[in-house]
């Protein structure tokens, strides 16, 4: 009993969970395993996410009739059309989904590797690094919005960097990166506190709307920024898959079973810092989406292990619709995205809690 | 307790259990010594926070101010009238916060979580910021009691989305609930916020944590609530040394599992209830302090208990004391400063010595 929540893999509960499940998939030089609930989990949430995208694309303060959506996007609308969906509406619409997909991913690698449903980028203080880098930028510099999220990245990052250094010490133990992601996020969100009680109340509203994350004004290159995390990072991830399962188990019986510990976790945390550090750099830190996106996904594909996929598909289904409610809700004013992410996933989730009918698993 | 610990170092497993040995049975001694030091640096920055300030007072004057006290005599005014309520609400806010955190853990077994997790910071914010948007209330006193009960109804329903369903509030359930509500609870505020400036303007004082400005009223009023709050923990000890076993385990001790939530559930309430009341809501105390207490005493949770009622006020009047002197004549609040300090300490105290797991 480490101080982690309990193992689904441990639990006796599930007895259900214990053979290997899916079907085995053979074609002449490979085979693999399908998980055949996972995979209609992620054809599910795919459905709702182009639903919902679509829908967010057709409102606003000119309605496009959802034919005429999809006729600009395959190259044949009006211009008027042509101007707001493929320059204003679909890009910010994609970029939700990246980013919801891309924390979603980084979210579920995090709470995997630290054992423990609270964890998030910010267990390695990237989010808080962030923070301070974007709103160093923001209140002593005055920067563009480029400058701020380059700010962004590289205090997140080198935040980060700090963590895991400071908690390496032969070798990496999550309680040690926990805790010292606990010490220095402190450290770094007071100074994020001093500068906003010191600064101007212009430059402090500016940084709200930028700590709570946006989608407002997001073009195509916010879209091939995240596009491109996610093309390079997420087969990783899900390569990686079978080795963060194992690694649930305990340090010890990863590496029995042929794990290079130290190593996979490395590249793992490595991997999940650079999927949060391109959304944030995209959006602004969107509240919730990493916490929520594992234990849904856990939750709705009966999971032993870490969903990665399933919860990078839930993670850009809970931004798409935050986005569309922030931005419907007060219509004409537009919220930012983030306010909206834990009113669109916290109610969910509570709900599978309430109903999820093994108790203490995951 | 497992002993998986990391990788290339199985000998290390081995010198952990010897450390869990020497700071489990045979060291009396050992957390005596450090309830003694404890208790003597919390005299000295009690001390040091009536003295230090924008104006400094000899210590001399700051005794006599209790010992002849003279209302003509300006130094003593400021002794009485000003620092001794903000020392005393640094004090039981300090002991209310890392209690609270050292029951928090303990109940949900879980590292990551502090007195916030049971939506008390969230809720009361929340509150706070419709006094401030809606109600147009903006007197620190009248703030006191909205943050409160906005603290203890979230924490409240926290715990019954937690409880519902098969099988009870679980540690787990309890969490995700918590972070859960926490977060929506959140973003209503910062809708709040984002939609009108004159409340973000207001709110990013109340919202960082500070003693300033707190008088005898607010001190006498919440005093009370703590005290309760403390009596309980300290009752909850032994229960909840048998729950780190696990439910079952504690079942087959005699514990009654459901029972100790829900008085831990209350305990908590009340003392975070009140010090994100007096104080606003100060995350670092809580989080930390258990952990870092933890270091020297071990795992048991009375010494736990005892130990964090000590430390918890030291680093808060100590930080605030050092909030007062660096930026001389104004000040730092003490939410930014504990953190700031803290957070480097504790990083230190992780690297240097073995982290005592739940």
């Amino acid at each position: 009993m480490t101080a982690t929540a309990p193992r689904p893999t441990a639990t006796p509960e599930r007895p259900e969970a214990l053979p290997l499940r899916g079907r085995v998939v053979r074609t002449r030089r490979i085979s693999t395993r399908v998980d055949v609930r996972s995979a209609l989990v992620c054809i599910v949430l795919a459905v709702a996410i182009v639903g919902v995208g679509s829908w967010s694309i057709m409102v606003g303060d000119f309605p496009i009739a959802i034919g005429d959506v999809w006729r600009t996007i395959i190259g044949r609308g009006t211009d008027d059309s042509e101007f707001i969906v493929g320059t204003l509406r679909l890009p910010r619409v994609l970029t939700g989904i990246l980013v919801g997909a891309a924390l979603g991913m980084s979210g579920a690698v995090f709470q995997s590797l630290a054992r423990n449903p609270l964890g998030s980028p910010d267990i390695v203080g990237f989010d808080s690094g962030a923070a301070l880098g974007a709103v160093t930028m923001i209140v002593v510099v005055g920067g563009s919005s480029w400058e701020v999220a380059i700010g962004a990245v590289l205090g997140g990052i080198v935040t980060a960097i700090l963590v895991y250094i400071f908690a390496y010490k032969q070798g990496l133990s999550a309680a040690r990166l926990v805790l010292v992601g606990i010490g220095i996020g402190f450290a770094t969100a007071a100074a994020v506190d001093y500068m906003i009680t010191r600064a101007d109340i212009t430059d402090v509203q500016r940084a709200a709307v930028w700590l709570t994350g946006s989608l407002n004004g997001r073009g195509w290159e916010h879209v091939r920024t995240v596009g491109f995390a996610l093309v390079v990072l997420a087969p990783l991830v899900i390569v990686a898959q079978r080795r963060l399962d194992r690694l649930e188990l305990g340090d010890d019986t990863a590496s029995a079973l042929g794990v290079r510990v130290n190593s996979t976790k490395l590249m793992l945390v490595l991997v999940a810092v650079g999927l949060a550090a391109l959304s944030v750099a995209a959006a602004g830190p969107i509240g919730f989406v990493a916490f929520v996106s594992g234990p849904i996904a856990r939750r709705l594909t009966r999971s032993p292990g870490a969903a990665v996929v399933p919860a990078a598909f839930v993670g850009a289904l809970v931004v798409v619709s935050a986005d569309l409610v922030a931005r419907r809700v007060l219509a004409p004013t537009e919220l930012p995205v983030g306010v909206a992410t834990a009113v669109m996933g916290a109610p969910y989730l509570i709900w599978l809690l309430t109903r999820s009918a093994r108790a203490g698993s995951l | 307790m497992t002993v998986a610990e990391v990788d290339p170092a199985v000998q290390d497993d081995d010198r952990e259990v010897e450390e869990l040995e020497r700071v489990g049975a045979g060291s009396l001694a050992k957390r005596v010594l450090g309830v003694a030091v404890l208790g003597a640096a919390l005299f000295s920055v009690s001390l040091a926070s009536l003295a230090v300030g924008a104006k400094p007072i000899p210590l001399g004057s700051v005794i006599d101010a209790f010992l002849a006290y003279d209302p003509t005599d300006t130094d003593h005014l400021i002794v009485r009238e000003l620092r001794l309520p903000r020392t005393i609400i640094g004090l039981i806010v300090g002991a209310a916060l890392a209690v609270s955190g050292a029951v928090m853990q303990a109940v949900t077994r879980n590292p990551l979580a502090g007195p916030g997790l049971l939506g008390v910071n969230a809720g009361a914010s929340f509150a706070v910021v419709l006094a401030l948007w809606a109600f147009d209330i903006n007197t620190t006193l009248g703030l006191v009691w909205f943050a409160f009960i906005g603290a203890g109804i979230t924490s409240v329903v926290v715990y019954a989305l937690g409880s519902i369903g098969r099988g009870g509030a679980t540690p787990v359930r309890l969490a995700l609930a918590g972070a859960a509500l926490s977060a929506l609870l959140f973003s209503l505020t910062r809708a709040v916020t984002l939609l009108d400036r004159a409340t973000l303007d207001q709110f990013r004082f109340w919202a960082v944590g500070s003693l300033a400005g707190r008088d005898a009223d607010i001190a006498g009023q919440l005093a009370p609530f703590i005290i309760v709050g403390l009596v309980v923990a300290v009752a909850l000890s032994r229960p909840l040394n048998s729950l780190a076993l696990g439910d079952d385990a504690a079942r087959g001790l005699g514990v009654r599992v459901g029972l100790t939530r829900v008085v831990s559930g209350l305990a908590i309430v009340l003392l975070c209830g009140a010090s994100v009341a007096a104080a606003g809501p100060i995350g670092f105390v809580g989080l930390v302090i258990p952990h870092a207490v933890r270091v020297w005493f071990g795992p048991d949770q009375r010494w736990l208990v005892v130990a964090c009622g000590l430390a918890g006020p030291t680093l808060l009047l100590f930080c605030d004391v050092i909030g007062r002197i660096i930026a001389r004549p104004g000040e730092v609040q003490v939410g930014i400063m504990t953190a700031a300090i803290g957070g480097p300490a504790f990083v230190i105290l992780v690297r240097r010595l073995r982290v005592i797991r739940l």
